[in-house]
């Protein structure tokens, strides 16, 4: 994976709670095998209609072309343990995701593909879908700058650990399993 | 320490955990489908990409296959996955593959029970959301994504953060017109989709020593949807009794301190619940079964690793017995051995009686894959485990999640119905 770096866009503000892993990918495309291309799939049934893009369907609104974060609401990545609803966001080119809260298996998923999820208060949230302006993510020093104003966020040290240096999961942990728990233990917030 | 605790304990040689720490467990038994299978060899065909040499498993003996989500093949690229699977199996020298067309086979969570593949004390992972049910065999049971179950076949270990655990503790008797799939639709009305969210739910008490193992499977199946990490029940004598059955008495019990710790303890009386069904599209978006008796449906369905073992099916019959359907109704057993069982009973001459279509294992419809998925604006009430939009087919149609016998009840009458009410 490449290493995380710095991010600043303008984010896309899906406004929807419970968002299953259905929605990110639906079933019709869980066949395919390749881990590659399944952007093209990404909240299909939302995006478009008989294969043309839905205009009403915020990923469809130019402002938000080449947007890099992905504004959710609660529970997010709910429902199946589908991997490919990680790899159909990180293929269409979001590397951040915010939300109040995540599905657990979908949360682990991201790490094991390069992607930050990032919980945030409710107050946060609302701040970010209200904002017009770009948003930079900052995963050193786990901030958010939004108009501005720091935010700070919370993540588990080796999690950052193993975005930041660009680490496969994979690989790290069958390198440095032992000294992994030890590390987290030392970092505990 | 409590259940959850002390198995994750000895799963990573430690004598103490508390939630929240993070602890490396050696996984007893691992299991991959069709749907995962193949994604967690697009994981090994990336890292062979990379120079890794992946030539072997860590242990086949304890790696497990299931055909289940898109059998019988639902089309040419379903087809070829299974030959992939097949292939994989083949390989690495994996026994336990549970082949559609060639005897026992079935939806993965529902073979864990039927065929004991998961014993009380274990550890248990697999590439599937749902792998929660088999946590009411006294196991550590944890659904994984590709990458991690990827990780666990190679390694044979996972990372876990201990998780907090609630405890429902359900006082008394169901009555017999309540079935565990309320419970927990009741319960995940109460504390919401993400009101488990990485916390094990643990459920106790009189209700559940009274309860079947089938009946507890259906709460620890519901558990994902309350966003649990895992659901456990302790094991009792039904357990014992349940795996007996199956030729398996050899295992080391897990069970918790006397002192154990809970987050928070809920309490239910099992004798005030009532029928519950899940209004779509949210598994927490509950009523009263009774409240909703003028909603019309166009299907009735049967089926999944929630509501369609024997005790699910047994209960669709003493409904449907000298009854007919008045929407159209599929009933699928969850597996080969309940299919048989239901032939062997009697329940099958009810079921085609009744007018009702009878179909192969498949989680098919339930996830909304093929073998009968509804078209746009259908309203179906299942037994199943989700009703997010589109789940069971056209992202504009409907599901009411329901038990077994509201499911019944209404397939006779076409509306939701309280099988109290049926005449």
């Amino acid at each position: 994976m490449q290493p995380f770096q710095k991010i600043k866009s303008i984010a896309t503000p899906l406004d929807k709670v419970n968002v299953d892993t259905d929605q990110i990918v639906p079933k019709q495309f869980l066949k395919l095998i390749q881990r590659t291309g399944f952007g093209q799939y990404l909240f299909y049934d939302w995006r478009f209609e008989k294969g043309t893009p839905r205009k009403d369907f915020v990923l469809n609104d130019p402002a938000y072309k080449n947007s890099k974060i992905l504004l959710a609401r609660d529970n997010f990545g709910c429902g199946s343990s589908r991997e490919h609803a990680v790899w159909a966001l990180d293929d269409y080119g979001f590397k951040v995701i915010i939300s109040t809260s995540f599905a657990d298996i979908f949360y682990n998923n991201c790490f094991k593909n390069g992607i930050l999820p990032i919980q945030v208060s409710d107050e946060t949230l609302q701040k970010l879908f209200s904002t017009k302006s770009e948003i930079e993510v900052d995963l050193e020093n786990q901030s958010l700058m939004v108009d501005n104003v720091p935010i700070l966020f919370h993540i588990e040290p080796y999690r950052k650990k193993i975005l930041l240096e660009g680490l496969d999961d994979i690989a790290m942990t069958l390198l440095h399993e032992d000294k992994i728990a030890i590390y987290e233990k030392s970092h505990k917030i | 320490m409590n259940i959850t605790e002390k198995i994750l304990a000895r799963a990573s040689g430690k004598t103490q955990v508390s939630p929240g720490d993070v602890v490396f467990v050696n996984v007893d038994k691992v299991m991959v489908h069709d749907v995962s299978g193949p994604g967690v060899l697009a994981v090994f065909e990336k890292l062979r990409k990379k120079g890794m040499v992946i030539d072997k498993v860590w242990d086949p003996e304890r790696v497990w296959v299931a055909e289940d989500h898109f059998v019988p093949a639902a089309d040419k690229i379903s087809a070829q996955n299974v030959v992939l699977l097949t292939n994989f199996t083949k390989q690495f020298g994996i026994k336990r593959h549970f082949k559609y067309g060639m005897g026992q086979y079935g939806i993965c969570h529902t073979l864990s029970h039927e065929e004991a593949m998961v014993l009380p004390g274990e550890v248990y992972v697999g590439g599937d959301s749902h792998t929660n049910t088999t946590g009411a065999l006294g196991a550590f049971a944890a659904g994984l994504g590709h990458t991690d179950v990827a990780y666990v076949l190679l390694n044979g270990k996972i990372w876990f953060k201990v998780p907090e655990t609630l405890f429902f503790k359900i006082n008394g008797k169901l009555p017999d017109h309540v079935m565990a799939k309320d419970l927990i639709l009741k319960i995940i009305g109460d504390i919401g989709t993400d009101g488990a969210a990485y916390k094990t739910m643990q459920f106790g008490g009189t209700g559940i020593s009274e309860m079947s193992v089938e009946s507890r499977l259906t709460l620890t199946n519901m558990t994902t949807e309350a966003g649990a990490k895992s659901g456990i029940v302790e094991p009792d004598l039904k357990l014992r009794e349940y795996l007996a059955a199956r030729g398996v008495t050899k295992y080391d019990e897990v069970h918790g301190d006397t002192d154990a710790q809970y987050e928070k303890i809920y309490e239910y009386e099992g004798s005030e619940m009532e029928p519950i069904v899940a209004k779509p599209f949210s598994p927490e978006n509950t009523a009263v079964a009774r409240d909703l008796s003028s909603v019309e449906l166009d299907k009735a369905y049967i089926g999944s690793c929630t509501g369609a073992k024997l005790e699910d099916l047994q209960a669709v019959a003493k409904i449907l017995k000298g009854r007919t359907v008045k929407i159209r109704t599929e009933i699928l057993p969850a597996a080969m051995s309940i299919f048989r069982k239901a032939m062997d009973t009697g329940l099958l001459k009810i079921f085609m009686d009744a007018g009702v279509v009878v179909g192969p294992p498949t989680c098919g419809a339930c996830c909304g894959a093929h073998m009968g998925v509804l078209a746009k604006d259908e309203i179906c009430i299942s037994t199943t485990n989700r009703n997010f939009p589109g789940r069971m087919g056209h992202v504009e149609s409907q599901t009411y999640l329901a038990s077994p016998l509201v499911a019944a009840a209404s397939a006779v009458t076409g509306k939701i119905t309280d099988p109290r009410d049926l005449k």
